[in-house]
């Protein structure tokens, strides 16, 4: 057992990446969120000026025609009906400063959506589900869940291009500090690139509220340093691995209906209603982040989800603890 | 402080005659505004939606134009405002006169649409839940039968009291505000109409 | 086409006490004006108080990272149950229930122009209410156990799909709203009626007081707004009893066409939640400077502004959903536009002030509450106006912060303003001005301490409606400051209702014309009889008193 967590621990330390806990949209790292710093320095530096003129003027007013005891009350104070040179004022302003923002906007807007990314990308389809991701790999015939592994791009130079679907309800792709939302919409397909300017663990949220666990839709990007990425789908693509110590355990995995929902490449289940567990333990976090991924809590996970996620679709097995042990020894076995 | 319960009349007569707009007339103004915005999003979900549909069948295959029922309509509308002016000028048989008939003209739409929608639901298997031209079909016509539902009602209402011998001149205001009622549903009809049966299919 | 087709009643002598099933009849039998439109405020704050204690259960449940005050099922409930009853059970009524009391009284008409339409409105308006309620006990949630709406206050399709919402949470989410809204449509007929018919004599459209105004111009964008709501929520109760499919994925339906119907609704209703308050404040802010307010037909002009272009803005809440470079850019616009004429009310109050001699009774104070706190909430608009900013503020707790401090630091600022400037007239007693400081101040430290460090959660990634959040994310300190304030803003609230209760009985005696004011609803007694005003007022000028007052220096002399 300690063994098992020390390994497991270990693991998690493997990738040996910073991870970047506060999304911070104001530390920007990949291409769309710092234009989306870009202007937002801008919005609030203007808006901050007009509130410290207007706020001012406000308590600056409050402040110098208060009452005071001396005063007359039955003296009424001059009755000024208004001026129209002033209203003029203050409607020109007002709208010439609303003009540059738009123009601000429009060019943003439009260099943001619009940009195409860098010659060489990785594309990756993202699908939303009730509360976890399906990550898919196109090119690679790669199919893995909840931790998106893309390759940095110090150099600018590639990128990831994400597709966004959902399969059942809206979702949005939140990691602020790669880029803003956007939504992931069942019947309708959205894109968004990204390139991380430096290796590391990015985190974000499924953004747009999705039912019960939409709380616990959490969302993790790892961009890879050069190279890595590569080694990292190299070991992907491998088919799980086939552990002749593990034929117990495996057959008793594949006895049980974990099967109907769960993919192990490679073997009989071949389920598509949860996360594709081929590669299981090379994740960081189980259940779209709830828990780390370690073998108390992968234990205590299989024995009843709804424990640490109450509400998601995965439902309590009700294994006997000799089925438990062995499932939880074979899965793992799915490096 | 001044303590008045006094109405405050400022010296000097009123520059003019004072008068303001009807009530009922500016209530039924609005309320057809009202209405008016409800079956534009029917009418905008009907459009976006056309040949969206995944599976048969379709419009074009199952409707057929209600030349006939259109037209009652729309004659309906012509005498319900013969029978407004009737009233307007006092003559009392002859509004009862227009008003059954505007009353059956209405009728004979209702019927029509029942006829088509008992036909499209039983031979063509065409009903709401069929694709999403049949919800968007159902959704509209329905809204706007429902409409000439309520119409009738009171065209219906408006006779009964007639018959029993109230003296309807009395009431002509509001008589005036249901036939605007009834012409606002014939003219939601043109729309539903030029939307469903001749852009739809 | 005459004016005033009411004969003219006699003042009743009520020689005896009433007993109390007596005067329960009379209050729901009533088709006074008056009597409906207390009835609604007193609902809308019953409301605010279950709303607002759930909002508390939902800040202690966010105070600390992983708790486990409340399960997610209950937490999504209580959000979409605060939010849908803050917007439709007190804002809406709050419109109704003021343009009800004050209308009638500020134009000199003896009552709306439909009053069984009236009462009517507020019956259907208290049914959808109860009958959303009734959800707790006859509902059954998205996870099946019976209980109240889970979907979110705008009820994004396909979540209220009957696949992804069992039960029959989300039926009466539709159901409730939709009849609700009945009402309100039937108030704001009357309302645009009665402003436009039943005017006194002399009342011309330039001289009504800008309130009046302002409650038109929100029965207008009622009129167009509630039907797209109403549509929309038959097509989804159509779905989800009859298996049609507008909004059904699976068959082609689109989840985003919803999201449009529901803004086009939906943006608009920000706006008719909000111009109570700017009609309160129009009214109070000159009274309290002892000015005329400063620019009339700009105020006015702004508002009739307000009411058209905030028509055409509703896709500002969708930037994230992938629209075109050029819809995004349209409608960062167009929303950014609308802060011109918001720009210029705020201007104008701010002038009416400057030069005047200014009274900070607790009126006065709610409204300078609202000034800077409507300024700051009216910027970070601009910022979530600004498309690729909204990419990353959108759906975080920078939104929350932005709509709580337009709702709470306006509306509900400018709402407790209009009460306490109102109350000596509905009651004929003065609220104590001791405990309406107490009330504004506390509620105003607790309103900032709640809402302004959301913002810097939001900044920092933290996305709304989530039941719990993990540690270690920067969210923590932002989340349990903002939950202290709460405490500040109910014990504000409790000095509110002890004031009022206290007031009621024992307050001092108001007098016909406390605030020394201009407008007609000062000239009658308080509480005003049934009929309002014993004869006819006719007016000459848009501040009546003020010249009656001032007859050596009249306003009609000048317009
Ligand atoms: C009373 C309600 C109210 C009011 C008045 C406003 C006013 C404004 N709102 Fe707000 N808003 C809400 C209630 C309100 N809002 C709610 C409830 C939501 C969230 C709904 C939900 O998702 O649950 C929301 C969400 C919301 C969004 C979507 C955010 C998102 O989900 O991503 C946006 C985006 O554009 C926005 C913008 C604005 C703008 C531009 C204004 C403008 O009208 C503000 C104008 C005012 C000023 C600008 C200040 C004064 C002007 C000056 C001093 C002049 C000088 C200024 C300039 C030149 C700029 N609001
Ligand atoms: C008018 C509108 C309005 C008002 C006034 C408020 C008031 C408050 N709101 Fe609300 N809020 C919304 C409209 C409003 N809200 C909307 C539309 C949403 C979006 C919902 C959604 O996402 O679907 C929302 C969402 C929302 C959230 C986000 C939930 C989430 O995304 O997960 C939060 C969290 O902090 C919150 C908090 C509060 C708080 C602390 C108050 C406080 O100001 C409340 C203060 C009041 C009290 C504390 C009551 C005090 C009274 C007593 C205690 C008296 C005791 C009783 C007696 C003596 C009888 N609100
Ligand atoms: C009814 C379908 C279903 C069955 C049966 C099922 N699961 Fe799951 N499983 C899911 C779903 C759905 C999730 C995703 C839950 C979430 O994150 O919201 C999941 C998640 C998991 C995860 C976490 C994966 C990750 O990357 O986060 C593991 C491990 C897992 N299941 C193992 C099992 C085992 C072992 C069994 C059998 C004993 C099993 N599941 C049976 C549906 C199922
Ligand atoms: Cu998925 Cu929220
Ligand atoms: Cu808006």
């Amino acid at each position: 057992m300690i063994v098992h967590a020390l390994a497991a621990l270990l693991q998690t330390q493997v990738p040996g990446l910073p991870e970047h806990r506060v999304a911070n949209i104001f530390k920007p790292l990949a291409s769309p969120a710092q234009s989306e710093y870009e202007i937002a320095v801008f919005v609030i530096a203007i808006t901050t000026v007009i509130f410290v003129v207007v706020g001012g003027l406000i308590v600056f007013t409050i402040v110098r025609f208060r009452r005071r005891p001396s005063d007359d009350t039955r003296q009424e104070p001059p009755q000024v009906y208004g001026s129209n040179q002033i209203e003029v004022a203050w409607t020109v302003i007002p709208i010439l400063i609303v003009f540059v923002l738009i123009g601000v906007t429009a060019r943003i807007t439009a260099g943001v959506q619009n940009a195409s990314p860098p010659a060489s990308t990785v594309k990756v389809t993202v699908i939303g589900h009730q509360w976890w991701w399906e990550v898919v790999y196109p090119d690679f015939g790669l199919t893995t869940a909840n931790e998106i592994h893309v390759p940095a791009s110090p150099d600018g130079k590639t990128a990831t291009y994400l597709t966004l679907r959902s399969m059942d309800v809206i979702h949005s792709f939140w990691v602020p500090q790669l880029s803003g939302k956007t939504d992931l919409i069942p019947n309708r397909d959205n894109f968004l690139w990204i390139d991380p300017k430096e290796a590391g663990i990015y985190l974000g949220n499924c953004a747009e509220y999705c039912g019960t666990q939409h709380a616990n839709m959490l969302l993790r990007v790892i961009a890879h340093p050069p190279g890595d990425f590569e080694k990292w789908m190299a070991e992907q693509q491998k088919p799980a691995e086939q552990n002749p110590q593990m034929t117990e355990a495996k057959a008793m995995f594949e006895s049980l209906s974990c099967i109907n929902c769960h993919t192990v490449k490679g073997t009989p289940a071949v389920g598509k209603f949860g996360p594709d567990l081929t590669h299981l333990m090379s994740r960081e976090t189980i259940g779209a982040g709830v828990l780390t991924n370690t073998a108390e809590n992968l234990r205590n996970w299989i024995n009843d989800p709804q424990v640490a996620k109450p509400g998601c679709y995965m439902p309590s097995m009700k294994l006997t603890d000799q089925e438990l042990g062995q499932v939880v020894s074979y899965l793992e076995s799915l490096k | 402080m001044a303590a008045t319960s006094v109405v405050p009349v400022p010296p000097g007569p009123m520059e003019r005659e004072w008068t303001t707009p009807d009530r009922g007339t500016v209530g039924i103004i609005f309320l057809i505004v009202t209405e008016t915005a409800l079956f534009s999003i029917f009418v905008v979900t009907y459009l976006v939606y056309i040949g969206k549909s995944l599976n048969g069948p379709y419009p074009r295959e199952v409707l057929s134009i209600p030349i006939i029922a259109s037209i009652c309509l729309l004659l309906s509308s012509w005498t319900v405002y013969r029978a407004e002016h009737a009233l307007q000028h006092n003559h009392l048989d002859r509004f009862k006169l227009w008003w059954i008939i505007t009353i059956l003209l209405g009728g004979e739409f209702l019927i029509a649409t029942g006829v088509e929608w008992y036909h499209l639901i039983t031979k063509e298997h065409f009903t709401i839940s069929t694709n999403l031209a049949g919800s968007t079909f159902y959704s509209l016509v329905g809204l706007h039968a429902s409409h000439v539902i309520v119409g009738l009602t009171f065209l219906l209402l408006v006779l009964i009291v007639t018959l029993a011998g109230f003296p309807i001149q009395t009431q002509f205001r509001r008589v005036r505000f249901l036939s605007w009622y009834w012409h606002f549903v014939d003219g939601i009809w043109v729309v539903v109409f030029t939307v469903v049966y001749i852009i739809g299919r | 086409m005459a004016s005033i087709d009411y004969p003219l009643e006699h003042p009743k002598i009520h020689p005896r006490e009433f007993s109390f099933s007596e005067t329960l009849y009379a209050w729901v039998a009533t088709v006074d004006h008056k009597r409906l439109g207390l009835m609604y405020i007193v609902s809308a704050l019953i409301f605010l108080v279950i709303a607002g204690i759930m909002a508390s259960v939902m800040r202690i449940q966010l105070a600390v990272p992983n708790n486990h005050f409340v399960d997610p099922d209950t937490f999504n409930r209580l959000f979409t149950m605060h939010g849908t009853t803050m917007v439709f059970l007190v804002g809406m009524p709050i419109v109704a229930g003021l343009s009800n009391y004050l209308v009638p009284l500020m134009i000199g008409a003896r009552d709306m122009a439909f009053p069984r339409l009236n009462a009517f409105g507020f019956w259907i308006f208290l049914f959808g209410g109860l009958l959303l309620y009734y959800s707790y006990i006859g509902g059954s949630g998205l996870s099946g156990a019976g209980s109240a709406p889970d979907v979110g206050w705008f009820a994004y399709a396909p979540l209220t799909e009957k696949a992804f919402s069992r039960g029959a949470s989300s039926d009466f989410w539709a159901l409730g709203v939709m009849v609700s809204g009945f009402g309100s449509i039937a108030s704001a007929i009357n309302v645009i009626a009665t402003t436009i018919s039943l005017r006194c004599p002399g009342m011309t459209l330039s001289r009504m007081p800008v309130f009046v105004w302002v409650m038109l111009v929100d029965a207008w964008l009622i009129l167009v707004a509630l039907p797209p709501l109403s549509a929309a929520q038959i097509m989804l109760l159509l779905d989800r009893s009859l298996g049609a499919n507008f909004f059904n994925t699976q068959a082609g339906g689109s989840a985003v066409l919803w999201q449009h119907f529901f803004w086009i609704f939906g943006h608009p209703e920000v706006y008719i939640l909000i111009f109570p308050a700017f009609g309160t404040l129009s009214e109070i802010i000159p009274i309290f400077s002892r000015k005329p307010i400063f620019g009339r037909p700009a105020m006015v002009g702004a508002v009739v502004a307000i009411g058209f272009i905030s028509l055409g803005v509703w896709a500002h809440h969708m930037f994230a959903v992938g629209m075109t470079s050029w819809s995004n850019t349209f409608f960062a616009a167009s929303s950014m536009l609308v802060g011109v004429p918001t720009g210029i009310k705020i201007f104008n109050w701010t002038a009416t002030m400057y030069g005047g001699k200014l009274r900070f009774a607790t009126p006065m104070l709610f409204c300078c509450g609202f000034l800077l706190q409507f300024l700051v909430a009216g910027l970070t608009g601009i910022m979530l106006a600004v498309a690729p900013f909204d990419w990353q503020l959108h759906d975080s707790y920078f939104v929350v912060a932005h709509f709580h401090f337009t709702l709470i630091g306006g509306l509900v600022f400018g709402v407790f303003a209009g009460l306490y400037y109102w109350f000596p007239k509905a009651t004929g007693r003065m609220l104590s001005e001791k405990l309406g400081k107490w009330h504004f101040w506390l509620f105003c430290i607790g309103f900032n301490m709640t809402f302004i460090p959301l913002h810097f959660a939001g900044m920092l990634g933290m996305p709304r409606r989530i039941y719990t959040y993990a540690a270690g994310r920067g969210w923590e300190s932002w989340n349990m400051i903002a939950s202290i304030g709460v405490i500040f803003q109910a014990a504000g609230i409790l000095f509110f209702v002890w004031n009022v209760i206290q007031s009621l009985r024992f307050g001092e005696r108001a007098g016909d014309d406390p605030w020394d004011a201009w407008t007609l609803e000062w000239a009658t007694t308080s509480p005003p009889p049934e009929y309002n005003f014993e004869k006819l007022p006719v007016v000459r000028s848009s501040r009546p008193l003020w010249d009656l007052k001032h007859p050596q220096d009249p306003d009609w002399k000048f317009e």
